[in-house]
Protein backbone atom coordinates (compact mmCIF):
# COMPACT_ATOMS: atom_id res chain seq x y z
CA UNK A 1 0.00 0.00 0.00
CA UNK A 2 1.04 3.29 -0.69
CA UNK A 3 0.49 6.44 1.78
CA UNK A 4 -1.24 9.64 0.57
CA UNK A 5 0.44 10.79 -2.36
CA UNK A 6 4.34 9.33 -1.79
CA UNK A 7 5.84 11.37 -4.40
CA UNK A 8 4.32 14.51 -3.40
CA UNK A 9 6.84 16.61 -1.49
CA UNK A 10 7.65 15.26 2.50
CA UNK A 11 7.08 18.69 3.40
CA UNK A 12 3.73 19.75 1.78
CA UNK A 13 2.55 15.75 2.93
CA UNK A 14 3.80 16.90 6.91
CA UNK A 15 1.63 20.41 6.26
CA UNK A 16 -1.14 18.55 4.92
CA UNK A 17 -1.52 15.78 7.53
CA UNK A 18 -0.74 18.55 10.60
CA UNK A 19 -3.68 21.10 8.57
CA UNK A 20 -6.28 18.33 8.57
CA UNK A 21 -5.43 17.26 12.35
CA UNK A 22 -5.79 20.59 14.05
CA UNK A 23 -8.80 21.66 11.86
CA UNK A 24 -10.34 18.14 13.25
CA UNK A 25 -9.15 19.54 16.63
CA UNK A 26 -7.06 16.66 17.35
CA UNK A 27 -3.91 18.47 17.76
CA UNK A 28 -2.94 21.44 19.13
CA UNK A 29 -0.51 24.03 17.16
CA UNK A 30 0.68 25.15 20.38
CA UNK A 31 1.63 21.89 21.85
CA UNK A 32 3.04 21.26 19.04
CA UNK A 33 5.41 23.95 19.20
CA UNK A 34 6.40 23.20 22.83
CA UNK A 35 7.26 19.48 22.08
CA UNK A 36 9.93 21.06 19.13
CA UNK A 37 10.99 23.72 21.19
CA UNK A 38 11.76 21.74 24.25
CA UNK A 39 14.09 19.13 22.10
CA UNK A 40 15.87 21.95 19.77
CA UNK A 41 16.89 24.34 22.67
CA UNK A 42 16.47 22.40 26.15
CA UNK A 43 16.91 19.09 25.83
CA UNK A 44 20.46 17.42 24.83
CA UNK A 45 23.39 16.04 25.50
CA UNK A 46 24.29 18.02 28.22
CA UNK A 47 21.76 16.36 30.12
CA UNK A 48 23.62 13.22 30.15
CA UNK A 49 26.73 15.06 30.79
CA UNK A 50 25.67 16.22 34.09
CA UNK A 51 25.20 12.62 34.71
CA UNK A 52 28.35 11.29 34.09
CA UNK A 53 30.40 14.32 35.80
CA UNK A 54 27.89 13.58 38.95
CA UNK A 55 28.75 9.92 38.91
CA UNK A 56 32.71 10.61 38.68
CA UNK A 57 32.08 13.04 41.26
CA UNK A 58 29.87 10.82 43.40
CA UNK A 59 30.46 6.87 43.81
CA UNK A 60 27.28 6.71 45.93
CA UNK A 61 25.51 8.39 42.73
CA UNK A 62 26.98 5.76 40.55
CA UNK A 63 26.37 3.07 42.16
CA UNK A 64 22.52 4.26 42.06
CA UNK A 65 22.93 5.09 38.30
CA UNK A 66 24.37 1.42 37.52
CA UNK A 67 21.44 -0.29 39.58
CA UNK A 68 18.84 1.74 38.02
CA UNK A 69 19.46 4.63 35.67
CA UNK A 70 16.42 5.85 35.38
CA UNK A 71 15.42 6.76 38.77
CA UNK A 72 19.07 7.89 39.39
CA UNK A 73 18.82 10.03 36.26
CA UNK A 74 15.32 11.48 37.39
CA UNK A 75 16.95 12.52 40.60
CA UNK A 76 18.72 15.32 38.32
CA UNK A 77 15.20 16.51 37.43
CA UNK A 78 16.13 14.47 33.59
CA UNK A 79 12.91 12.55 32.75
CA UNK A 80 10.63 12.03 29.59
CA UNK A 81 9.42 11.00 26.59
CA UNK A 82 12.08 7.58 25.78
CA UNK A 83 13.19 7.68 29.13
CA UNK A 84 11.23 4.93 30.67
CA UNK A 85 14.15 2.28 30.92
CA UNK A 86 17.36 3.59 30.96
CA UNK A 87 20.08 1.16 31.27
CA UNK A 88 23.44 2.76 31.90
CA UNK A 89 26.40 0.54 31.07
CA UNK A 90 30.07 1.69 32.73
CA UNK A 91 33.20 1.25 29.97
CA UNK A 92 36.30 0.10 31.78
CA UNK A 93 39.77 -0.52 30.36
CA UNK A 94 38.96 -4.13 29.28
CA UNK A 95 35.01 -3.62 28.03
CA UNK A 96 33.80 -0.79 25.76
CA UNK A 97 29.98 -1.03 24.94
CA UNK A 98 28.54 0.77 22.27
CA UNK A 99 25.56 1.78 21.82
CA UNK A 100 22.86 1.22 18.38
CA UNK A 101 19.09 1.25 17.86
CA UNK A 102 19.33 -1.78 14.78
CA UNK A 103 15.48 -1.72 13.78
CA UNK A 104 14.86 2.44 14.13
CA UNK A 105 16.53 4.88 16.65
CA UNK A 106 16.15 4.17 20.31
CA UNK A 107 17.44 6.33 22.31
CA UNK A 108 17.61 7.85 25.76
CA UNK A 109 15.77 11.01 24.65
CA UNK A 110 16.02 12.95 28.34
CA UNK A 111 19.46 12.59 28.77
CA UNK A 112 21.12 12.40 25.10
CA UNK A 113 17.97 14.68 22.73
CA UNK A 114 17.11 13.54 19.93
CA UNK A 115 19.88 11.21 18.07
CA UNK A 116 22.38 12.45 15.72
CA UNK A 117 22.31 11.70 12.05
CA UNK A 118 24.46 9.03 11.73
CA UNK A 119 23.44 7.16 14.56
CA UNK A 120 19.53 6.95 12.37
CA UNK A 121 21.62 6.24 8.77
CA UNK A 122 20.98 2.43 7.99
CA UNK A 123 25.05 1.99 7.61
CA UNK A 124 25.85 2.74 10.90
CA UNK A 125 22.72 0.72 12.43
CA UNK A 126 23.64 -2.33 10.13
CA UNK A 127 27.56 -2.04 10.16
CA UNK A 128 28.71 -1.59 13.53
CA UNK A 129 27.12 -5.12 14.88
CA UNK A 130 29.16 -6.53 11.75
CA UNK A 131 32.47 -5.33 12.48
CA UNK A 132 32.62 -2.43 15.32
CA UNK A 133 36.05 -1.62 15.94
CA UNK A 134 36.56 -1.19 12.11
CA UNK A 135 33.58 1.92 12.31
CA UNK A 136 34.79 2.95 16.19
CA UNK A 137 38.00 3.16 14.04
CA UNK A 138 36.28 5.32 11.19
CA UNK A 139 34.81 7.64 14.41
CA UNK A 140 38.57 8.26 15.98
CA UNK A 141 38.36 5.33 18.47
CA UNK A 142 41.12 2.60 17.64
CA UNK A 143 40.38 0.19 20.59
CA UNK A 144 43.23 -2.50 21.84
CA UNK A 145 42.90 -6.07 20.78
CA UNK A 146 42.75 -6.61 24.69
CA UNK A 147 39.33 -4.26 24.98
CA UNK A 148 36.30 -6.31 24.53
CA UNK A 149 33.46 -4.65 22.53
CA UNK A 150 29.92 -4.80 23.62
CA UNK A 151 27.59 -3.79 21.03
CA UNK A 152 24.09 -3.11 22.57
CA UNK A 153 21.00 -2.79 20.92
CA UNK A 154 18.49 0.03 22.21
CA UNK A 155 14.92 -0.80 22.33
CA UNK A 156 11.84 0.53 23.58
CA UNK A 157 12.06 -2.21 26.33
CA UNK A 158 15.91 -1.06 27.29
CA UNK A 159 17.15 2.39 25.84
CA UNK A 160 21.03 2.64 26.99
CA UNK A 161 23.50 4.72 27.65
CA UNK A 162 27.62 4.89 28.08
CA UNK A 163 29.23 6.06 31.40
CA UNK A 164 32.49 6.54 29.92
CA UNK A 165 35.68 6.05 31.54
CA UNK A 166 36.99 9.44 33.58
CA UNK A 167 39.87 10.75 31.74
CA UNK A 168 43.22 10.99 34.18
CA UNK A 169 44.85 14.51 35.29
CA UNK A 170 40.92 15.61 35.95
CA UNK A 171 41.15 14.86 39.80
CA UNK A 172 41.30 18.67 40.50
CA UNK A 173 37.63 19.72 38.75
CA UNK A 174 34.68 20.53 39.72
CA UNK A 175 31.65 18.22 38.60
CA UNK A 176 30.60 21.33 36.23
CA UNK A 177 34.07 21.23 34.98
CA UNK A 178 33.99 17.60 34.32
CA UNK A 179 30.70 17.91 32.27
CA UNK A 180 31.87 19.87 29.90
CA UNK A 181 34.07 17.44 29.00
CA UNK A 182 31.64 14.97 28.21
CA UNK A 183 30.48 14.36 24.59
CA UNK A 184 27.64 12.78 23.49
CA UNK A 185 29.43 10.32 21.40
CA UNK A 186 31.04 9.65 24.55
CA UNK A 187 27.92 8.27 25.72
CA UNK A 188 26.66 6.53 23.05
CA UNK A 189 30.46 4.60 23.11
CA UNK A 190 31.64 5.93 19.73
CA UNK A 191 34.39 8.07 21.47
CA UNK A 192 36.01 8.18 24.90
CA UNK A 193 36.41 11.07 26.92
CA UNK A 194 39.84 13.25 26.41
CA UNK A 195 41.63 14.76 28.82
CA UNK A 196 41.06 18.40 29.34
CA UNK B 1 26.59 28.23 35.39
CA UNK B 2 24.69 27.30 38.63
CA UNK B 3 26.16 24.63 41.02
CA UNK B 4 25.33 21.27 41.09
CA UNK B 5 22.27 21.86 43.49
CA UNK B 6 20.54 24.19 40.91
CA UNK B 7 18.65 20.88 38.72
CA UNK B 8 15.18 22.38 39.67
CA UNK B 9 16.21 25.81 38.08
CA UNK B 10 15.27 26.04 34.14
CA UNK B 11 18.72 27.62 33.49
CA UNK B 12 19.95 24.61 34.41
CA UNK B 13 18.78 22.96 31.52
CA UNK B 14 18.76 25.66 29.25
CA UNK B 15 22.66 26.33 28.69
CA UNK B 16 22.78 29.36 26.22
CA UNK B 17 26.74 29.11 25.80
CA UNK B 18 29.55 26.91 25.82
CA UNK B 19 30.38 23.53 24.67
CA UNK B 20 27.36 22.32 26.54
CA UNK B 21 24.89 24.81 24.33
CA UNK B 22 22.11 23.59 22.46
CA UNK B 23 20.97 23.00 19.89
CA UNK B 24 24.36 22.65 18.04
CA UNK B 25 25.43 20.22 20.39
CA UNK B 26 28.43 18.36 18.64
CA UNK B 27 27.92 20.67 15.81
CA UNK B 28 24.25 19.35 14.46
CA UNK B 29 20.95 20.41 14.41
CA UNK B 30 18.57 18.79 15.88
CA UNK B 31 16.29 19.47 12.75
CA UNK B 32 17.53 19.51 9.58
CA UNK B 33 14.26 21.42 8.17
CA UNK B 34 10.92 23.10 9.41
CA UNK B 35 8.63 19.69 7.94
CA UNK B 36 11.07 17.12 9.92
CA UNK B 37 10.31 19.11 13.31
CA UNK B 38 6.71 19.31 12.17
CA UNK B 39 6.31 15.42 11.66
CA UNK B 40 8.13 14.83 15.26
CA UNK B 41 5.67 17.56 17.55
CA UNK B 42 2.72 15.88 15.32
CA UNK B 43 3.79 12.58 16.40
CA UNK B 44 5.03 13.66 19.88
CA UNK B 45 1.27 16.01 20.57
CA UNK B 46 -0.67 13.05 19.19
CA UNK B 47 1.02 10.51 21.66
CA UNK B 48 0.40 12.91 24.34
CA UNK B 49 -3.17 13.01 24.00
CA UNK B 50 -3.30 9.61 23.41
CA UNK B 51 -4.46 9.38 19.93
CA UNK B 52 -1.91 7.63 18.86
CA UNK B 53 -0.02 4.56 20.66
CA UNK B 54 3.80 5.34 20.56
CA UNK B 55 4.68 1.46 20.49
CA UNK B 56 2.41 1.09 17.46
CA UNK B 57 3.68 4.40 15.93
CA UNK B 58 6.99 2.89 16.57
CA UNK B 59 6.19 -0.18 15.09
CA UNK B 60 5.01 1.46 11.85
CA UNK B 61 8.30 3.45 12.09
CA UNK B 62 10.57 -0.17 12.25
CA UNK B 63 8.31 -1.23 8.45
CA UNK B 64 9.01 1.84 6.96
CA UNK B 65 12.70 1.88 7.59
CA UNK B 66 12.69 -1.90 6.86
CA UNK B 67 11.11 -1.00 3.24
CA UNK B 68 12.74 1.48 2.53
CA UNK B 69 16.33 -0.42 3.18
CA UNK B 70 15.27 -3.17 1.25
CA UNK B 71 14.19 -1.09 -1.69
CA UNK B 72 17.46 0.63 -1.47
CA UNK B 73 20.29 -1.23 -0.47
CA UNK B 74 23.08 1.51 -1.63
CA UNK B 75 21.17 3.77 0.81
CA UNK B 76 20.88 6.82 -1.63
CA UNK B 77 18.18 8.60 -0.55
CA UNK B 78 18.19 8.01 3.06
CA UNK B 79 15.51 10.35 4.63
CA UNK B 80 15.18 9.06 8.34
CA UNK B 81 12.01 12.05 8.88
CA UNK B 82 10.46 10.68 5.60
CA UNK B 83 10.53 7.18 7.07
CA UNK B 84 8.86 8.99 10.20
CA UNK B 85 6.50 11.11 8.34
CA UNK B 86 5.06 7.60 6.46
CA UNK B 87 4.61 6.10 10.10
CA UNK B 88 2.79 8.53 11.27
CA UNK B 89 0.54 9.09 8.25
CA UNK B 90 -0.31 5.12 8.50
CA UNK B 91 -0.73 5.18 12.48
CA UNK B 92 -3.29 8.15 11.85
CA UNK B 93 -4.61 6.86 8.99
CA UNK B 94 -5.45 3.47 11.32
CA UNK B 95 -6.73 5.34 14.16
CA UNK B 96 -9.25 7.10 11.73
CA UNK B 97 -7.62 10.06 12.86
CA UNK B 98 -7.67 11.76 8.96
CA UNK B 99 -8.87 9.93 6.30
CA UNK B 100 -5.91 8.66 3.39
CA UNK B 101 -7.95 10.14 1.02
CA UNK B 102 -8.49 13.12 2.46
CA UNK B 103 -4.98 13.88 3.58
CA UNK B 104 -4.20 13.39 -0.34
CA UNK B 105 -6.69 15.94 -1.62
CA UNK B 106 -4.79 18.47 0.97
CA UNK B 107 -1.24 17.40 -0.32
CA UNK B 108 -2.34 17.87 -4.16
CA UNK B 109 -4.57 21.08 -3.30
CA UNK B 110 -1.06 22.40 -1.11
CA UNK B 111 1.34 21.36 -3.76
CA UNK B 112 -0.87 23.15 -6.24
CA UNK B 113 -0.24 26.92 -4.50
CA UNK B 114 1.83 28.75 -6.47
CA UNK B 115 5.69 28.84 -5.54
CA UNK B 116 6.13 31.45 -3.00
CA UNK B 117 3.53 29.83 -0.89
CA UNK B 118 5.81 28.91 2.84
CA UNK B 119 5.69 25.15 2.63
CA UNK B 120 8.45 25.18 5.09
CA UNK B 121 7.20 27.08 7.32
CA UNK B 122 4.58 26.47 10.50
CA UNK B 123 1.82 27.30 9.11
CA UNK B 124 0.47 30.01 9.96
CA UNK B 125 1.14 33.70 8.89
CA UNK B 126 2.33 36.21 11.46
CA UNK B 127 3.97 33.32 13.67
CA UNK B 128 7.49 34.09 13.98
CA UNK B 129 9.59 30.87 14.58
CA UNK B 130 12.48 32.19 15.14
CA UNK B 131 14.05 28.92 15.99
CA UNK B 132 14.88 27.82 12.40
CA UNK B 133 16.25 31.18 11.49
CA UNK B 134 19.65 29.90 11.29
CA UNK B 135 18.55 27.31 8.70
CA UNK B 136 19.80 27.93 5.69
CA UNK B 137 16.51 27.88 2.92
CA UNK B 138 15.67 24.40 1.49
CA UNK B 139 15.57 24.27 -2.17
Amino acid sequence: MTTAADHIDPAVRAEALASLLIERGLVDQGTMDNFIKTYEQSVGPMNGAKVVARAWADPGYAERLLADGTTAIAELGFKGPQGEHIVVLPNTPKVHHVVVCTLCSCYPWPVLGLPPSWYKDPSYRSRIVREPRAVLAEFGLELGDDVEIRVVDSSSEVRYMVLPMRPAGTDGLSEEELATLVTRDAMVGVAEVAAP
Amino acid sequence: MNDSAGHADPGYLLDSSGPAAPPRDNGELVFAAPWESRAFGLALALNETGLIDWEDFRQALIREIGDWEAAHPSGEGWSYYECWLRALERTASARALVDPRALADRAAQLAALPAGHDHQGHGHEGHEHEIHNEIPDHP
